[in-house]
Order: structure tokens, then C-alpha cells, then sequence
């Protein structure tokens, strides 16, 4: 699946690639652990939405929520390569995100429940979280209109002289706007260090790529603007994490924007409120074969490095850490409306609330 | 322009100097004082800025402080904003309010918005300076009045220098405010030219100013409508009649309390505004004023806005559609007599 574009070949994405090109090999033991790390996180986020859809059901959280079940691996994968001095810019789609930038669950989950405690002071919900000491700026729910800002963040490290990365999630459907494409121009006219991860899910809500797209290469696009531009497999955390190393590394040694496309699929509707009438079950079923949680996890426990015990020890960790979460979030207060007016402009922020 | 005084850049003090001149000046302190701010747009490099206001700054800071930009106004205000949250201080130039337009998601949903979504985490410590307008005959893609729809938008700080103290002395507190700015520069200011007040090292941005005094009637107005205002003021007094000439100066947050305080002195009110008058600023003006001094008033408020039609090209269509001093002069006199 990896067609590589405008930039050397990587070679597959399939081998065990998780090591960047020219590290040296790791001993088993250090592999397995870093392994183990990534379904920890993909776990986390895989079961952070299944309790959202809880709490959603149970009327406990409210408004938009999208989940990320069965694109773990993306954010996950992605976010390996990138160090905390790094900005991120994400979608309304962005749990995951947040979650993998190491958002504590807490803070998101008291988000959802619009708590004072919430990562964005209970001003953004499911759509909008932000974090400004983790460098994640959102949670655009304008599709698309994260593009821009990633841009400028970047161009105020190049500015600055800082080698730091900005990395801008976004989808298919984002990439048939305007703000893709004239930020892709603008970040390859000026060289900056720009990571454009596109989720490619197949859907742009109940569109599908071919019913919106005239060309549906996406890299090969992106590559049209004069930037490195691959495709990897987004169900296999491996696979992205190699390909966003080799990615972040040369746009840290100053080789412009790159642009990585991740195929991915969502297991689940596009909101809350979708019936997903628009996609064939048996493609669903196909993709779920594909599962980046199964997936991994088989891998260890066929490598003898995760057995059943140790693999319910993760689940139950896991499980604690999202019950504290909800149970924090629960608890927390909520801001007091008379606070409303707060945050709309700086000089408020004087003002006792 | 009536005004006195002294430059701070390579000009003699008495020496008179243009509204473009000063916007220049003011951009050249700017660049030159603060490392983070840097001066974005299309054309403001090389060409000199499309109206001539950043002409020479590109060989005096260099490419990337004065940074050329594709035809791209939501890539590049976009820009701006992700410059700003990392700690920059950009200033970005649009061309004009027409088109910005193609950036208005940017400002409304990302700079505006980004402060209060965040719960306060975000700041966009931007400026963007735009010309707004109509009088040059350059039909209506080009000489729309858009001001009063920024000026709509919480988060937002709307300023709108008539004068050209104002022009060369409004760029650094808007630099120093914590949120975005916008300056609205009307085209028909460009070639003013005058003496600065020496007076004015800085403009206050949360007030309105009375320029001219007056028992009469007040007249409020801003941008390129308070010339009018003013000849419309000593027509009036030809007349026995002593208007008090209001410059709003910053359209958001509006200063209430000076409108008011003149209103309440005069007990009449014309409202100059070069938008249409529906839903427009002169609308929100009036509306306060009914709310606030409604038995202050011996008149119904006054309102003198463009036609409701696309700014047409001819010249006396034009003229016809834009507020001009005869028709100030005339609401004065429903008001008054
Ligand atoms: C500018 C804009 N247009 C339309 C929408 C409504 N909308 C929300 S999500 C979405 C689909 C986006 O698809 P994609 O970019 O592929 O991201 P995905 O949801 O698949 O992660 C649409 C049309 C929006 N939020 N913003």
C-alpha cells in the first residue's frame, strides 16, 4: 500500500519498520516495550471513546462527538515521532490526538462534560480541545481551517530560527478545500516545517473519496506543490510511526513540508447522530479484519512478548485510568455562568471573575 | 488635515507628511522596536504594498520581515494567526475588505474564536490592516464598506483611523493589545497630508474623541465619513447651527459613553456610516442611543448611509450612493428644526 512520491522510496511498510533508517538495532527486550507502549496508547484512546459512547447514550456528555475507533493507529503512530516541544494542530475528530499528545484523559473527559476542570475550562466540548503547555492548538471544527495556523505556527519557528515541527491533522475531505491547498503552496513556497497528516478514512462524512475527489491520489497531489509525499498503511501503528520518523527527520533537517498520507477507516458513523446509510456493511467488516488494536495485539502475542495475564493487566489499567477520569469529570464543577463572559478578549482576563 | 507637530523618523519635525506616509512611519517603529512582529500580505514587499504604505520597508527589514504572499487570504491571515499563538507579532496586510472576505472564516473562527474556546489558554495577538471604502470609482468589488461586520464579531478590536495622528500613532497599542486587531484604512485617506501633533505620542483605543464641539447636534461619524462630518459642521454653522463632530475611532468595543455624553449635551443625533444602512453600525448607534438617552432626545436619531446597492462605478452614481456633506447637513436640519 506504501506508493511513495517526490521523495526517495522508504522501502515497505509491512516489515517491522518502527526503527527510523540508520538507528541501530534495538535488543528485543527495548523493542517490546516500546511495542507495548503503543498499544497502551492505542488502547487508551480505543477505549476512552467506547465509554464516550456510554456517557453519550447516558446523556452524561452532549453536543457533536466523533469518534476515532479504528484510526488509533494514526494518531499513535504519528505522535512517535514528534517531541513535546512540537505543535500539533487536529480536527474536530481529535480524541485521539489529544489523548496520544498526552492530554491527560482527565482533562479531556472533564472537557466533555464541560467541567471547569476541562482541558478548554468547558468553552470547547468533544470539538475543541486545547492544550497551550502540550503546544496542541485545537480542535478546528471548521474543516480545514486548522491548515493555516499550522503553517504560521512553523513560520514562526522558522522565524525564530527554532527546529521544531508543526504537525496538522486533517482528512480526504479537508484536502478538497481551499485551505489545503493554498497552505500546501505557502508551506512549500517558504520551506517550512510542516507535517500534513491526512487521515484518508474514505468518507468525508457520508461522502465517499471517489464522490469528492476527480483524483483520488492524494499524495500524489500534495507531491504536485513540490513536497516529499507518501502513503502508508494507518492500520499498522509500525507502519505510520516509521514513515512520520523518516518524515519529521528531514523536515528537521530543513527539507520543507512533507505531506503523509494515512489509509485509514473509521469503524464507526461520522457523529453521534450519523445511521451511516452510505457505506456497504461487508467494506466495514473488512476494514474491522484490519483493527490496529487486534492487530498488534496478535503480533505480541504470537512473538511470545504478551500473554493473556499481561494483556488483561493492560485492559485493567487502562479501564482504572478512564474510570478515574470519568469519576474526576463527574465531580468537577462546573464553571459558574457568571464567568460566561470570560475569554473573549485578553483584557478580561484581568477582571475577577 | 489641521494637525501640528513633529515626526519621529528622518523628516524635519514641521515637515507635512501623508496619511500613507504616516501608516509607513508607524510600521517602521514597529518593525524596528519588536523583533517579533513582521509585516505580511500580497504586494507589500517588492511592489511597496499596493497603496504604496509599506514602500522601502522590504530593502530596510528584508524578505522576512516584509514578506511577499500568494494570492492566498486564508492561507496567509491563517498564517498570521498560528504566528501570533507561537508569540509572534504579525501585522497582515489584505488588499482590501472585499477581499478579505475570503478570510473572514479565519478571523471569525479562528482569531476571534480561539481565545474563549480554549478557555483563555490562546491569545491571537495579531493585526490586520485592510482598506475599506468607496469615492475612487472602482465599482462595487472594490468599494464595499465592511467594517461594521467585524465590528459585529465579540473577541475582535475594530479600529478606524480618520486622521493622521491616528494613522501614525494607532499601530503600537494595537501591537500591545493581547487579541486581534483590525485597522480599517479608508482608500480616499491615502494622499491627506498634514503635520502631526507633537502632542500625540499615542492613541487612547477604548475611546472616541470629539473633534469638533458643538451645542446643536451631534454628529457621530469615523473612517473616511468624518471629513464629510466636519465640512457638513461648518456648513451648519454658516447656518447658526453648532453641530459636535463625534470620531467613533474604534467601532469595537464602542464607546458608549462619549456618543452619549455628547447626545445627552446636544439632545439631537445624526449618524454618519458609509455601510448600508440595514443591519449596519449606524443601526447599532441608533439603537443604543434610543435605549440609553431616549429621553435625552428632542428627535428622532438621524441616519446617513450609503444607498442600498452594489457601489456602482460612474462617478455620479457613486457620489450619489455614498454619504456626502448635503445630506448630513439636511438630517441636521429634520433633527433641529
Ligand atoms: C467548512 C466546513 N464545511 C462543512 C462542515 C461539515 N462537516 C463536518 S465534518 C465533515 C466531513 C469531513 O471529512 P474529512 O475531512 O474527511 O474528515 P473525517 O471526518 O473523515 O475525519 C463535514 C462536511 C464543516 N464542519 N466545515
Amino acid at each position: 500500500m506504501a506508493a511513495t512520491r517526490g521523495a526517495p522510496s522508504r522501502g515497505s511498510h509491512t516489515d517491522r519498520p518502527h526503527r527510523a533508517r540508520g538507528e541501530p538495532a534495538r535488543a528485543p527486550a527495548p523493542e517490546a516495550a516500546h511495542d507495548v507502549e503503543l498499544l497502551r496508547e492505542m488502547l487508551l484512546v480505543r477505549r476512552f471513546e467506547e465509554r464516550c459512547v456510554e456517557l453519550y447514550s447516558a446523556a452524561a456528555i452532549r453536543g457533536f462527538v466523533h469518534l476515532y475507533i479504528g484510526e488509533e493507529a494514526v494518531a499513535v503512530g504519528v505522535h512517535q515521532a514528534l517531541t513535546e516541544r512540537d505543535a500539533v494542530v487536529s480536527t474536530y475528530r481529535e480524541h485521539g490526538h489529544a489523548l496520544a499528545r498526552g492530554v491527560p484523559a482527565e482533562a479531556v473527559m472533564a472537557e466533555m462534560y464541560g467541567r471547569v476542570t476541562g482541558c478548554s475550562h468547558g468553552r470547547g466540548g468533544s470539538m475543541h480541545l486545547f492544550d497551550a503547555g502540550r503546544r496542541l492548538y485545537g480542535g478546528n471544527a471548521i474543516v480545514g481551517g486548522g491548515l493555516p495556523l499550522a503553517a504560521g505556527l512553523a513560520l514562526a519557528d522558522r522565524l525564530r530560527g527554532e527546529e521544531r515541527v508543526t504537525c496538522c491533522f486533517f482528512g480526504d475531505g479537508a484536502f478538497a478545500e481551499g485551505e489545503f491547498h493554498e497552505t500546501a503552496n505557502l508551506a512549500a513556497l517558504w520551506g517550512l516545517p510542516v507535517l500534513f497528516v491526512c487521515e484518508n478514512n474514505l468518507y468525508a462524512m457520508g461522502t465517499a473519496l471517489a464522490r469528492e475527489h476527480a483524483q483520488t491520489d492524494l499524495a500524489m497531489r500534495a507531491a504536485s506543490y513540490g513536497m516529499a509525499a507518501w502513503s502508508v498503511d494507518g492500520m499498522d501503528v509500525h507502519a505510520v510511526e516509521k514513515a512520520a520518523r523518516g518524515a519529521v527527520a528531514s523536515i528537521r533537517a530543513g527539507n520543507g513540508p512533507h505531506f503523509l498520507e494515512a489509509r485509514t477507516y473509521r469503524f464507526r458513523a461520522h457523529s453521534m447522530y450519523d445511521p451511516d446509510r452510505y457505506r456497504p456493511r461487508d467494506e466495514i467488516e473488512e476494514w474491522k479484519r484490519r483493527d490496529p488494536v487486534a492487530t498488534l495485539t496478535e503480533r505480541l502475542r504470537t512473538a511470545g512478548l504478551l500473554d493473556a495475564s499481561a494483556l488483561e493487566k493492560l485492559e485493567r489499567e487502562v479501564a482504572e485510568q478512564i474510570d478515574a477520569a470519568v469519576h474526576a469529570a463527574e465531580q468537577a464543577p462546573e464553571e459558574p455562568v457568571e464567568s460566561l463572559l470570560r475569554h473573549v478578549t485578553g483584557r478580561d482576563e484581568e477582571a475577577p471573575s | 488635515m489641521n494637525t501640528r507637530g513633529k515626526a519621529t523618523t528622518g523628516r524635519p519635525e514641521d515637515a507635512s507628511l501623508s496619511y500613507r506616509e504616516a501608516l509607513r512611519e508607524a510600521l517602521r517603529e514597529a518593525l524596528a522596536t519588536d523583533e517579533r512582529v513582521f509585516l505580511m500580505g500580497e504586494d507589500v514587499g517588492r511592489y511597496g504594498g499596493c497603496f504604496g504604505v509599506s514602500l522601502g520597508l522590504l530593502e530596510e527589514f528584508g524578505p522576512d520581515r516584509v514578506r511577499d504572499t500568494p494570492l492566498s487570504e486564508s492561507a496567509f491571515v491563517g498564517a498570521g494567526i498560528g504566528a501570533a499563538l507561537a508569540g509572534m507579532r504579525p501585522i497582515v496586510e489584505i488588499m482590501t475588505v472585499n477581499f478579505s472576505l475570503l478570510a473572514l472564516d479565519q478571523i471569525l473562527n479562528n482569531a476571534a474564536t480561539l481565545r474563549h474556546m480554549s478557555g483563555g489558554q490562546l491569545g491571537v495577538p495579531l493585526v490586520i490592516r485592510m482598506t475599506t471604502g468607496a469615492g475612487r470609482q472602482l465599482a462595487a468589488q472594490h468599494s464595499h464598506s465592511l467594517e461594521g461586520w467585524y465590528a459585529h464579531i465579540p473577541g475582535v478590536r475594530v479600529l478606524t483611523p480618520a486622521t493622521l495622528d491616528d494613522a501614525r500613532h494607532l499601530l503600537a497599542p494595537a501591537l500591545a493589545d493581547p487579541d486581534p486587531v483590525l485597522i480599517f484604512e479608508h482608500g480616499s485617506l491615502y494622499n491627506a497630508t498634514g503635520v502631526l501633533d507633537r502632542g500625540v505620542r499615542e492613541v487612547d483605543l477604548d475611546h472616541a474623541v470629539v473633534r469638533r464641539e458643538g451645542t446643536d447636534v451631534t454628529v457621530v461619524a469615523y473612517g473616511g465619513s468624518l471629513a464629510k462630518a466636519l465640512d457638513a459642521a461648518e456648513e451648519l454653522a454658516g447656518e447658526g447651527i453648532d453641530a459636535e463632530v463625534v470620531d467613533l475611532r474604534t467601532l469595537r468595543p464602542l464607546d458608549d459613553a462619549t456618543i452619549l455624553g455628547s447626545v445627552r449635551r446636544t439632545h439631537r443625533a445624526v449618524v454618519v456610516d458609509e455601510g448600508w444602512r440595514s443591519g449596519s453600525l449606524s443601526a447599532e448607534i441608533s439603537a443604543r442611543i434610543t435605549e440609553q438617552a431616549f429621553f435625552d432626545l428632542d428627535a428622532p436619531v438621524e441616519r446617513v448611509c450609503a444607498a442600498e446597492v452594489p457601489i456602482p462605478y460612474a462617478r455620479h452614481l457613486e457620489q450619489a450612493a455614498l454619504p456626502q456633506p448635503a445630506g448630513i447637513v439636511a438630517a441636521a436640519h429634520r433633527a433641529v428644526d
